[in-house]
């Protein structure tokens, strides 16, 4: 187990060692602050009316008995609101042609998914609030629902935004060479349809926010459990017509956000408007039910996939037609584009695949909206393409482990491009799939699970190489329009104790990003880790940046906080030059002492440096100004985004006669370029593991014919818990980026990557001597055994 | 707007009489009436575990109880472990085996970890899964869970035989 030995001092070298996050100290004693643990005076609470139906049209809204109710302080419509609150669309330019329809905080003259806010009810408490919105009353019209992605590009299908035409939102085709003629070759074709069910980020934490609008000065401040403090600064400065300084948003804790915290959403929207509209704060916290109803939902692609593979098991094309259901709106200010989008381009990603032809298809339905939720697009591209490889190998008798050392890209080949246009810089697939081989005994694995099917057990052993892209550049979301940074920022003095203060643009939401910045900072400064803080996550004290997602915080902040300690020290060591009267390049800082260069002898404490800087510079030439802060920014450079690399192994058993998994072991090898902390890079893979197999497995949004969602609880939404999970085994390559100083290259999200492609194909060989397969997430016991034809 | 009734409790080791509504729930009243926010509430209908707290020296979910319903009974959050060594040695693992990110399903799954090893001082990796299975948690994928808390048991354990019994908890 990782634990820093207290044995061997660190020495300075704080990157790469295990150490253990101060936050874990404070959170782990009850300590945290999240946003609805934060008092305010005067303050009012939200609860909303929303649809209970997939479509309808809202023919007349009576608040008259809700605003009589003593307790409640307002009630609003869509209507009320519309002059508030300048309505968004969620589209950007750089995926011309998608299309979406303009939305308000609450549901304007129809609404369009089970759950959508239609009235907001403010009252003096939570339960107030509720009271009032028990008593408001809706006379609906209901319009066909659009629930089917399939059913929703049929010709009869009924418009959900008839000005836009029909219900396509997005349509791209991607490619290179020549599929037909590689298909028309292939000694094998692999051809299966997938299916991945909607499931949703299920932060414990539920979204929360308190605006607190201030009209003497209108000045808003929000506290608000997001990733993203800058991106919603300017969400809302743009849509609430106030000035951008006038925004500050703070993000305090935040319990849990894996991509669901960067949207925009109805009540956040709504909790702001009415903080305007009331002059105090406004507090939503999201129950259970409203998060299930309105978090966005995740995946919900129908893949219709086939690979051509040669006699001797080489990948020789593939070609996909994705088919994506996003509900009835792109969300903003990201789109709903992206997965679909990333899962079409990275398929096949780790291979020599030389041809490839991608279609996708994103369609509007009367659901909740669908966006970007972590590992976006690539576990719909892994378990396909894994998947595909898995079914060729069995038609070729070929080993899974075999075939996938004699598709990767090879060392020798990179700077490699894809079929689809994505730069590798260099990944290492071989390395990789040998550290795993021998982590989890392959060979014996695969003995003992010959062993086992003779006493009628059914074990499987499934494999998932995966990359993962990291670290985007402004061609992700800046060069479509969207007003969010790619670059990041870091603010970093020395304090007269001698202590460092680092504020930087990246944010924390339990991954550990305070910590590995106070470890590169402590490391290129030269002091001991515990003399350094790190703060984050508010507008107004931070410098501006793109924060934390799409598995940036390292690969972008650390390079941000890198220079900005280089550029700090440079500054002390000039000041101590002056004191010492000494050359700057003589001197050194370690241990938080400024040392020679040469022999070590330490010359000063940066205590004394401090003092000297700050109470005594009378004492320094009159002419010189110490200075004691540095500021720097880091932009990506070099690739539109970086790619991380690894593979994953699941070892199962099937119980045939109940269709139930048992899980026994989990494996991952991963390289995500320097590893900064790997305590904390091991905890990341093994997060985003287990909400791989929740994908897989348990969780899913279910719907009814009609749009009713019929998941709202935790009770009949199932997540993985303590009992079902495996031990996750990990191992970790480095190959260091070389178009950043530190190397890294990030990490969020390569557990949930490729975990559902490694359950999938260790069932389907678990049920290989039945000739059966499943290809439908989650693969509940009713669809393992429907496979086996015993339903 | 809603009737207040006098509830008297102990809370903490400290036995006062406070005002609720009869619809509020011990939850709502620990973290609202009160302010102690180490407690958390993140289903509300008493599946996720966030809210785990003790009644009367068992664990419980405190979003399942009203308040009203804790009259007479002896409540302890986390704020109350202060100087209680079982906790703070699983605290201790807790944070150095980084078995926490986000933090918010933590008191609850400290709680739950306290009982067990109350219960079952040198529990089997097993055991400890089967165990935590009540309380969620959406960061950490529970390896790391279970890693800390099988420590805790080790060194309170090894406490316990270097004081020839039962470690004082």
């Amino acid at each position: 187990m990782l634990k820093p030995d207290p044995s061997k001092p660190l020495d300075g070298a704080y990157v790469g060692q295990p150490v253990p996050r101060e936050n874990a100290r404070r959170l782990s004693q009850g300590r945290g602050r999240y946003v609805d643990d934060i008092a305010f005076r005067n303050l009012a609470h939200v609860a909303f009316v929303r649809s209970p139906h997939a479509h309808a049209r809202i023919l007349s809204i009576d608040t008259d008995a809700a605003r009589a109710l003593p307790g409640v302080v307002d009630v609003v419509t869509g209507e009320d609101l519309k002059g508030l609150c300048a309505p968004w669309v969620g589209v950007l330019a750089h995926f011309p042609g998608l299309k979406s329809a303009e939305q308000y905080p609450l549901a304007v003259e129809v609404a369009r998914w089970h759950g959508e806010p239609v009235v907001a009810v403010v009252g003096e408490s939570r339960a107030l609030a509720e009271d009032g919105a028990d008593l408001v009353e809706v006379a609906w019209e209901e319009l066909p629902a659009v629930v089917d992605a399939q059913a929703a590009l049929a010709g009869d299908a009924p418009a959900i935004h008839p000005e836009l035409g029909d219900n396509r939102a997005f349509r791209l085709e991607v490619g290179q060479g020549d599929t037909a003629s590689a298909f028309a070759e292939a000694a094998v074709i692999a051809e299966e349809e997938f299916r991945f069910g909607r499931h949703t980020g299920l932060t414990l934490e539920p979204r929360s926010i308190v605006a607190d609008f201030d009209p003497s000065l209108r000045q808003m401040t929000v506290h608000h459990s997001t990733q993203t403090p800058f991106q919603m600064q300017d969400v809302l400065a743009r849509h609430f017509g106030l000035e951008e300084g006038n925004v500050r948003v703070i993000a305090p804790d935040v319990g849990g956000s894996f991509g669901l915290k960067l949207h925009v959403y109805g009540e956040e929207m709504a909790a702001c408007a009415l903080s305007i509209r009331l002059g105090r704060p406004v507090k939503f916290i999201a129950d259970r039910l409203e998060a299930f109803q309105t978090d966005i939902h995740a995946r919900d692609h129908r893949v219709k996939a086939r690979m051509a593979l040669s006699q001797n098991g080489e990948i020789l094309a593939m070609e996909v037609d994705d088919l994506t259901g996003i509900g009835p709106y792109s969300v903003y200010p990201r789109t709903s584009a992206v997965e679909g989008n990333q899962a079409i381009r990275l398929m096949g990603g780790p291979y020599r695949m030389p041809n490839y032809r991608g279609e996708l298809n994103i369609v509007f339905q009367n659901k909740t909206p669908m966006c970007q939720y972590r590992a976006v697009g690539h576990p719909i591209a892994c378990a396909v393409t894994e998947g595909l490889l898995d079914k060729g190998a069995r038609a070729l008798k070929l080993d899974p482990l075999a075939v996938r050392q004699r598709n990767v890209v090879t060392a020798d080949m990179y700077p490699h491009t894809s079929p689809t246009g994505y730069v590798f810089e260099r990944l290492s697939h071989e390395e990789c799939i040998a550290s795993l081989a021998s982590l989890m005994d392959y060979e014996r694995l695969r003995r003992e699970q010959a062993e086992a099917r003779q006493r009628g057990v059914y074990r499987g052993i499934g494999l998932a190489t995966f990359i993962e892209i990291t670290n985007p550049g402004p061609a992700f979301y800046g060069v479509g329009g969207a007003r969010i940074s790619a670059q990041d920022g870091c603010v970093m003095k020395m304090e007269p104790s001698g202590d460092i203060r680092v504020m930087v643009s990246v944010t924390e939401q339990g991954q550990g990003t305070e910590t590995i910045m106070a470890q590169v900072a402590a490391t290129h400064l030269g002091v001991p880790l515990d003399r350094v803080s790190v703060y984050t996550g508010d507008t107004q004290t931070s410098p501006y940046g793109g924060a934390t997602w799409a598995s940036r915080g390292a690969g972008i902040g650390g390079p941000a906080v890198m220079k900005t300690a280089l550029a700090l020290k440079a500054n002390l060591l000039e000041t101590a030059a002056v004191i010492l009267q000494a050359e700057a390049e003589d001197l050194d800082i370690r241990g938080g002492a400024v040392v020679n260069r040469g022999d070590g002898t330490q010359r000063m404490k940066l205590a004394e440096l401090g003092r000297i800087a700050y109470f005594r510079p009378d004492t320094l030439p009159s002419d010189f100004h110490p200075e004691m802060t540095a500021a720097r920014h880091y932009v990506p450079q070099g690739y539109p985004f970086a790619f991380t690399n690894g593979i994953q192994a699941s070892h199962l058993e099937v119980d045939v006669e109940t269709g139930l998994v048992r899980l026994l072991d989990h494996w991952v090898v991963e390289d995500c370029g320097k590893v900064i902390n790997p305590l904390l890079v091991e905890e990341q893979i093994r997060g985003g593991v287990v909400q791989g197999l929740g994908g897989a497995l348990f969780e899913e949004c279910l719907y009814s014919p009609e749009g009713q969602l019929l998941c709202g609880t935790m009770a009949d939404y199932l997540t993985p818990m303590a009992g079902e999970m495996p031990d996750i085994h990990m191992a970790h390559v480095e190959t260091p980026t070389l178009t950043s100083p530190l190397g890294a290259k990030g990490v969020g999200e390569a557990g949930t990557a490729a975990a559902p492609a490694a359950v999938m194909n260790a069932i389907n060989d678990a049920l290989a001597p039945f000739s059966a397969e499943v290809t439908q997430m989650p693969f509940t016991p009713e669809r393992i055994l429907t496979a086996l034809g015993k339903v | 707007m809603d009737s207040l009734f006098p509830v008297t409790l102990t809370l903490n080791g400290v036995t006062a009489t406070h005002e609720v509504s009869q619809r509020t729930t011990l939850a709502d009243f620990l973290r609202q009436t009160v302010g102690l926010t180490a407690t958390h509430i993140g289903c509300e209908h008493g599946v996720c575990g966030a809210c785990t707290v003790f009644v009367d020296g068992r664990i419980a979910r405190a979003c399942l109880m009203f308040a009203i319903q804790a009259e007479g009974r002896d409540i302890r959050t986390l704020e109350g472990f202060a100087g209680d060594r079982r906790m703070e040695v699983l605290q201790r693992h807790f944070h150095e085996r980084n078995a926490l990110q986000c933090g918010f399903c933590t008191s609850g799954m400290l709680a739950t970890a306290h009982q067990l090893l109350e219960g079952s001082p040198d529990p089997s990796r097993e055991e400890v899964r089967e165990s935590l299975s009540g309380n969620f948690c959406r960061c950490t994928g529970y390896h790391a869970i279970v890693d800390a808390t099988l420590d805790a048991a080790a060194e309170l354990n090894a406490a316990a035989v270097a004081t020839g019994g039962e470690a004082a908890c």
